[in-house]
Formats: structure tokens, sequence, C-alpha cells
């Protein structure tokens, strides 16, 4: 999130799409209903109506996986009538930049497209530059090659009537949103956008979110209080886990990780550290020397010498272009390639998408270690129904894991607040923590490799490496410590010290810090900043619901993001009453502004969007691999052959296995008529591991359901209440229809389409409740994150004879 | 105490009868205080953060002799400010769970059953396999020579239910191994 829970409550228009915030952050919802009691809109926007549009001001059906098509139109729709916010957009965005003239769009395409490879070259997407290497810029905003022009002229094809066609959303249902949201284009109103899952799992989820980036910058949502972008993010501690990054492509703080293409430290700082050329540009990532050489001081400790480039030869590369994600992980088990491995408190028997594919992949393991607290259809995959386990190889251990309440530590939640949790009591049995368990064989793996031979010893013995497990002393080590003593701001540190902020981390090897964005929240001054429990503001800040001695949250404590967009050049706020900072006698008050340069109008500020390379909110984005504007594709299944937009019908560069077991229906096909989408629910998690041996959970929500439409219900002779097979390309799941107008037919091209739902939480290790949803989905996911298509599949219903997996 | 769903029932019942009793004018309070000592009196209070959605709900937990009786919405936390959802209000019953797992368990290749065996024995087990692999598979150079230092063949996913600082040790830990097989529940 730019912006944090509580703030949501600041919007005067708040537009759900592509989550079910009521029934899955449900207290989210009391936030969003805080501003709805002071007279904000709220509008649902999804395939189904649920509690969240129950509460919302109205609720919109439309088609899975056709938001772009929504969201253009609304891009369309505001440009057209000038709804947006023309001192934002000429200042802060990009709208005003030159785009070079080898950049173009044609049918679907963008320029640099190579079928052979199915990715872009992305060099023809970039700015025209001056002498100076400066962007030019036409802040009158008519230039015909500007980014303002350019992006209404791709939108323009977004018309009311080619929106509805392919959405299933009424002229009248668009317009209602279009005109409710458009609203907040003016200084003293702010609009919020809230998504989940339902934006991300698609093969154009990225592009999905680009969308709404674009109309929050061309509204002026972005830094101001009740606006952002803000991803609900799902699990525990998700936000937590991508900061320390149990991701493969990534180290932490969202650094790359290195390629076999940068084989020294120097190639790395080469290949990602951003110049520019503005003066006035904050260009924040110049930095990340900084922060890498930090890391890998935390890594490896007093092997980390200049002379040893820090250790950074020791790490593994990757190969450019390769994808180690569950993708392409799980397909690599199935053909035999990856021999074990550890899965941490994840269910993907249950959670990955084709998964009677992945519990065949899971066979192929010589071994295989699993800690969690439950039996799950992961961890038993061994004795599943059908299999024999005399026929799986597989060696397999489950360690006993402790929960929430049975360790300290610290999660940090959507709104990037860092939260530490103590132990109430002690794990039951022999239970442990991850930490205890990870430290204590990494230990044993150290032993091994002292006292026999072995493959590069060198990373694993000269790593800095805890004893035992102390989640303070990791804290410590995260929010970094300074190898030397040191002076900084005129005052001095001594060894060992806590580094006070990450403008104090250096590449010279004199700090270690395993996390950059973490910095400044354990310090020698004031402790442990997670355990803040200090509800102190001042009225300004209390204004708008922000809490600064309430724990910690990076980046510095900063509550909204790129809160140097919400005042004018000046430094005055645009909306005074619900101003984030101010500029006041010589500082800023209220939030901690983004960088503490004065304003930009004293000729010494800085552009406020300080992660960009240039400063400014990227309405043009060459950042993405498929394209600096989002674009209208279809789902890789879709119930069309063609779309309104261009030629193009998906994503040309979307990511997919290839394999027996990956079959993918046709578009339009006849076999598989109806959409499927998936979720999740209040009393269930996830792959339903936890909750269903929750007796009271498990009680509420007992079994694997489908929502279907009373129109399609009839016409396959189904009531509410019958066993019904829903059946893929890839496979079929026994379920009970629940019939239901939450679901609507929706009209697309002039015919009717059926869109069905179900959740994924049910598996076979608990009797009687169904088995696995995503035995249906496919392997397929968006190009930037391999994130897999979730949310929109296609499948057939029929009534079922008999059950063999859901009890009567 | 053993509960039927009938003197639940009865119970609730007698609740709402109750509840109606104060509105017309009876002072309810000395009566449920007491009842809210039956469960927690003397019990030590311990804040903790609901391990689901990342709303990341403060939790009270109540603490009496070791164990866990009650746990509660952390009325003073500005966000959830005392609410919880289902799953928040079940985490006492997630907690002192009867499904739990409390041993290491092992399941032999090829065998039916799941074995218990103390922590030495399965630590030191997964260490071995973990560097007999790696000491079969490690891949120093690429095709082009390019040094990459890659454990390919051995994976790790998950997970978001881990803390900042177990996080952040796993990370390193499986760098350091060369692990680029690794994912957790970001990306589904």
């Amino acid at each position: 999130m730019t912006n944090h829970w509580i703030d949501i409550k600041n919007a005067d228009a708040i537009l759900i799409m592509g989550s079910n915030a009521a029934e899955h952050h449900p207290i989210s919802f009391k936030w969003v209903l805080e501003a709805k009691s002071r007279g904000a809109v709220v509008m649902h926007v999804d395939p189904k109506f649920s509690r969240t549009s129950a509460r919302s001001t109205f609720h919109v059906p439309l088609r899975s996986g056709t938001d772009i098509a929504f969201l253009g139109g609304m891009i369309h729709h505001i440009l057209e009538n000038g709804n947006y916010f023309k001192d934002y957009v000429v200042h802060y965005t990009n709208a005003s930049f030159i785009v070079s003239d080898s950049y173009g769009f044609r049918n679907g395409l963008f320029s640099g497209y190579d079928p052979r490879t199915s990715s872009y070259d992305r060099s023809s997407w970039s700015f025209a530059v001056d002498a100076q290497g400066r962007v030019r810029r036409d802040p009158s905003l008519r230039h015909p090659r500007c980014v303002f022009q350019l992006l209404r002229e791709h939108y323009t094809r977004y018309s009311l009537e080619k929106v509805a066609d392919i959405t299933g959303v009424s002229r009248e249902n668009l317009l209602r949103v279009y005109e409710a949201y458009a609203a907040t284009g003016v200084p003293d109103r702010a609009g919020t956008i809230l998504y989940a899952l339902g934006w991300t799992q698609h093969t154009v989820g990225v592009q999905n979110i680009r969308a709404a980036a674009i109309i929050q910058l061309l509204l002026g949502n972005i830094g101001m209080a009740g606006g952002g972008i803000n991803a609900l993010r799902g699990e525990p501690n998700v936000q937590g886990s991508t900061d320390h990054t149990l991701l493969y492509h990534l180290v932490p703080g969202y650094m790359s990780m290195p390629l076999a293409d940068w084989q020294t430290l120097e190639d790395y700082n080469r290949a990602n550290t951003p110049a520019s050329s503005d003066p006035q540009s904050a260009n924040w990532w110049r930095n990340k020397p900084k922060y890498l050489v930090s890391l890998l001081k935390g890594w490896f400790g007093e092997h980390a010498t200049r002379e040893s480039d820090f250790g950074y030869s020791m790490l593994p590369k990757l190969e450019r272009g390769e994808d180690y994600s569950y993708l392409y992980l799980f397909d690599r088990m199935y053909q035999g390639l990856i021999r074990g491995g550890f899965i941490f408190g994840l269910n993907p028997a249950n959670s990955v998408p084709n998964s009677n594919k992945v519990r065949k992949a899971l066979d192929n393991l010589d071994w295989l270690v699993t800690m969690d607290v439950h039996h799950t259809e992961t961890t038993d995959n061994w004795h599943r129904p059908g299999v024999d386990p005399a026929a799986v190889k597989t060696e397999v251990f489950l360690l006993p894991s402790a929960h929430r309440l049975e360790k300290e530590g610290s999660v940090t939640n959507s709104g990037r607040w860092l939260l530490w949790h103590y132990a109430a009591v002690k794990p039951p049995g022999r239970a442990r923590s991850f930490g205890e368990m990870i430290v204590d064989l990494g230990n044993r793996v150290r032993k091994l490799y002292r006292s026999e031979p072995g493959a590069y010893p060198d990373p694993i013995l000269k790593a800095s490496w805890p004893e035992g497990y102390d989640a303070d002393e990791v804290a410590r080590r995260i929010n970094g410590v300074f190898t030397s003593d040191k002076v900084v701001n005129g005052r001095r540190y001594r060894k060992g010290n806590l580094v006070p902020g990450f403008g104090a981390l250096s590449d010279d090897g004199s700090t270690s810090c395993l996390n950059w964005l973490y910095c400044g929240s354990y310090t020698q001054e004031e402790g442990n900043k997670a355990k803040r429990r200090d509800p102190r503001q001042t009225p300004m800040q209390a204004a708008i619901g922000l809490y600064p001695n309430w724990a910690w949250c990076w980046p510095l404590n900063r509550r909204i993001l790129y809160n140097r967009a919400s005042v004018d050049p000046q430094g005055r706020p645009f909306h005074p009453s619900k101003a984030v900072i101010a500029w006041e006698e010589g500082s800023w008050v209220g939030d901690v502004p983004d960088g503490g340069w004065p304003p930009l109008s004293s000729g010494k500020g800085k552009h406020p969007f300080i992660m960009t390379v240039h400063g400014f909110g990227q309405l043009f984005g060459p950042g993405r691999v498929d394209g600096p504007f989002p674009e209208h594709y279809e789902p890789v299944e879709t119930p069309v052959n063609r779309h309104p937009f261009s030629g193009r019908l998906h994503n040309p560069c979307y990511k997919a296995v290839t394999g027996d077991l990956d079959r993918l229906a046709a578009p339009a096909d006849s076999r598989y008529p109806i959409v499927l989408t998936t979720y999740n629910m209040t009393e269930h998690w996830c792959g339903g591991g936890e909750t269903r041996n929750v007796p009271n959970l498990l009680e509420a929500e007992p079994q694997l359901y489908v929502e279907m439409s009373p129109e399609l219900a009839e016409e396959k002779g189904i009531r509410n209440g019958d066993p019904v097979i829903v059946e893929s390309a890839r496979g079929r799941v026994e379920a009970i229809a629940m019939v239901t107008v939450r679901m609507r037919p929706l009209r697309i091209q002039g015919r009717i389409v059926h869109e069905i739902g179900m959740p994924f939480c049910f598996g076979w290790t608990t009797p009687g409740c169904g088995d696995a949803t995503n035995r249906l989905t496919p392997s397929v996911g968006d190009p930037n994150t391999s994130i897999p298509e979730f949310k929109a599949c296609l499948v057939d219903v029929r009534k079922a004879d008999r059950l063999e997996e859901l009890a009567r | 105490m053993k509960m039927s769903r009938r003197d639940f029932l009865k119970a609730t019942s007698a609740g709402i009868a109750c509840f109606g009793l104060a509105q017309l004018g009876f002072d309810l309070e000395p009566l449920r205080a007491y009842g809210a000592r039956l469960k927690i009196s003397g019990a030590k209070e311990v804040v903790s953060v609901c391990p689901f959605c990342s709303v990341s709900c403060h939790v009270v937990a109540h603490v009496k002799d070791g164990r866990l009786v009650n746990v509660e919405g952390d009325p003073d936390y500005p966000i959830n400010e005392g609410a919880l959802c289902a799953k928040g209000a079940a985490i006492l019953s997630l907690t002192n769970n009867p499904h739990r797992v409390t041993k290491p368990l092992y399941r032999a290749p090829f065998g039916d059953t799941w074995e218990e065996k103390d922590w030495e024995w399965v630590l030191d087990r997964i260490a071995r396999r973990v560097k007999d692999l790696r000491d079969r598979d490690f891949l120093p150079t690429n095709g082009r020579g390019q040094r990459v230092n890659r454990l390919e063949s051995l994976f790790s996913l998950g997970t978001s239910h881990m803390d900042n600082e177990e996080c952040a040790l796993v990370h390193q830990a499986m760098r350091m191994l060369g692990v680029v097989h690794m994912d957790h529940q970001a990306r589904i």
C-alpha cells in the first residue's frame, strides 16, 4: 500500500476492484465504512456480488479478466471530459515528456516485438533527450509525441460501446463508476483504489495495476490522504516476507538478484544503478551500491572486504531471462530435474495451479522437508487418494512448527507498519519456530562442511551465521550496525552500534544491514521501534488518522508514500483540511516527507516521485516487459475469440509451461463454455491447511461449493444443493451447487456468457470436504511477475451422479 | 466444561433474556465482571498479532499457568480497535488444537506410515541430505564459462507465515547454498 489501513477513511471515493475486502480483509472494511459514513461513494466492481458489494454504495458485475478494458474506458472518460488534475499532471507526472520517434503501437502490439521469442526489445520505448541528456518536455501537453497525447490516442479506442461489449458491464454502470470516481480529479477530493489478487492473478496482472496507477496519477490521488494505490496484501506477513524476499529474482530490499552477466560487484552496480542528469531528480536508487554492500557485510561479516568484492563473487548468479518461480519449478520437478527441497508453511499441492501435475511432480523428489502446524495435502501427498505409497520414493520430513502466539518477532502489515509480537505460550510438544529450525539446520550443514570436503564451501563457511535463534538479535542485524567507529551527523557511533537510518549506510564496508528499507527501525536512541505503542499525534496528524509514534513504518516511518505530491510547488497542501505534509516556517510538518528538501519552487527541491529515475509519476511506464501503456488482452482461456481493441487476442508475452498435463482450452472452446473464477473465504485461509483443522471454522464453512446463477442452473438442470462436477481441460472437481443471484449472466458480444466461482481452500486431508479447486486452473502467468492466472479459466459444469470426494 | 448444543442454546437464550432485563434497568455489570473473572482473572496479558491477513490486527492473549485461556482483539491498537474477524476470533482454537503436529515425523521412502523421531536425528539427516545433494549437483559455472554458483536441484518454498527475522535468515541460508528455485505466497 502507498497509504495505510486507517487512511482509507479519508477517501471521498473508493473503488474496490479485484478484491472482496469485506470478506477477505474484514477489519479493513471498518475504515471503508467509516469513509462511507462521512459521505464517500464506495463502488465494488467484481464478477460476484459479495458482502463487499452489499455494503458498498453500488456493485457492478464484470467478466473476469476484462479489468483493463474497464479501466481503459475510465482513462478515456477522464481525458475526454477534462476530469484530470492539470497542475498535478503537468508538475508531477511524465505527461509532458516527449517520447522518442521510434516508439509505436499498432494492432495490439507495441514497437520492438519479436514473435520468435514472444518478447519486446524495449529500447524504442524511450524519451527524447536534449544535448545535456535531459528529457525533452512540453508543459503545454500539446506536442503530438508527448506522453499525454500518446495516452489520449491509445485509449481513444476504449469507447463505452466497446468496453460494454467485452466486459459485460452496461453503459449506465460504466458511466456511474467513471463519473463518481473521476470527480476526485480536483485538489480537495481524494479517491483510493483497493485491489488484491483479483487483479494480480491474471496474465495481464501488472498492467491491471498500471492502469489503476495511471488513473490515480491523472486524478492527482497519489501522495494524498485518502488516495493512493493500495494492494490489500493477503497472507499474514506477505509484506515482510516480500521485503525480506523469499523470492528468486531479488535480494532483500527490492534489489535485483545477480545475473551471470554481472560477474563482479562493479558489473552489478553499473547495470543496476540508475543515473539522472536532472539536478532536481532525487533518483533514490543511485544509492543502491550502499545498500548492496551493507547487505553483503551482513551476510559475510569480516569476510566481506573490499579486496574480496565484499563476497559478491560467492553469490549464486541467475541466467538472464530464466524463470525459477513456481510454474517453472513444478514443471522441472515433474520432469525429474529437482531432487529435494524445503516447504515451509505452504500447501502447494492445493494452492498452485494444475494441482494434479503439482502432486505428481512432488512424487519425483528424493527427499522433501516440510515444516507445518498441521498435516496438509502437501505433507501427506505420498498417500493421497488413488496413490499407492509403496510406489512413492520420496523421503518426507514433517517438522512441527510453532504458531504466531508461540514465538516472538516482527511482521509487517500491508501499510508497511513493522509490528512486534510477543510469545504468549510455549509451542506444543516438541514444536519449534522456523527460526530455531533454520539456524540449527544451518549450523549442522556448516559443521559437515567444516569436517569433510565438499563442493565450494566458501559461502557456507564464510557466512555470518548466528549460533542460536534470537529474534531480537536478528532484528538488530536487519536494521544494521556499524562495523567500525564512525561519526554521523556529528554523533559518534562505536563499532557494533545500531545504524540510525539508511542515509548512514555506506558502500565502503563500514556498515552492515540485512535490509536497507528497515534501517532506522531499531536504533541506539529509541530501541526496537516495532514495539512502540504510543498514540500521540499532532492535531494535523490526528485529522487524517496518522499515528507516527505507534510501531514504525518503512521507509523512515513515512506513512504515506510520495507525499511530496500532496503539496503544490510552494509546499502548500492541495487539500488543507486533510494535509499530509506542509512547509511551515522553513520545515516540513505532518508526515515524514519523501526527502527533507525544501519545496520545488525554492529551486533546491526535488521532484516528488523519488524512486523513479526522473522523479515523475509514470503515465508512460517503459519498465514493464509487456508495454508502456496497459492494453486489453483476453485471459489465456477465454470464452471469446476476438475483442474490439485489436487483432491480438492474448498478452503477446504471457508465460506458460507446456507438457502433457498442461492442456489449454481453445478460445471460445465449445467444450468449456463457462468462465471460472476462484477465491478465498472469511473462515478459511488460502489452501486451508490451518483453518480446516479448526473445528469452529470448519463447521462454519464445511464443504466445497460452486456459486452459479439461477439462469445457468436452469440451463444445466441443476438445483441448489445438487452435487456437480466442474471440469476443465486439466481436471475435474466435485462441488455442491450454490444457485444464487450473486452470480449474474453477462452479455458479451451479443450473447450470454456464464461465470461461476469457487473457493480453493478445501483438500482431501479433511475427510468429505472436497478436494483442490486448483486442479482446474492453468499454469500460465503474467510476463512481469509469473503470477499464475487463477482468476479466469474455462470449465463446464454438470450434475454429478455419484460422489467420491464429498460427503453427503 | 462439557456443553451440548442444547445447553449452548439454552445459555445463549438466557443471555438474550438478560439483555432484555438490562434494557429495563437492571445493572448487569457485576455479573459480567464475575463471568469474565472466571476465565481470565490472574491471567498474564501478552500482545500478539493475528496470523492471517495483513491487516495484522492486534490481539491480547491471556495466559494462565503457562496455558492460553483466552484471545481477544486489542482495543488499544488503532487499526482494529479490538475487532476481529471469524478467523482472528478462532486463534484460541487454532493454537490449542488437537490436530497440531507436535513431534518431528518421518516417512521413509516407499513407506506407508509416519514415524516419530527426535530432533537430533531428523536435523542431522536433513543436513546430510542437503550436503550430499549440493556436493552432487552444485554448478560452479554455466555453459559460457561464467561463474554462477548455483544449486538448481534443491528448492525452497514459503512462507508468508514467517516473521521478518526468520525470512531474513532463510533467504541468507538459501543463497549461501546456491539455491535459485525460491518462491513463496507472494506469487500465488
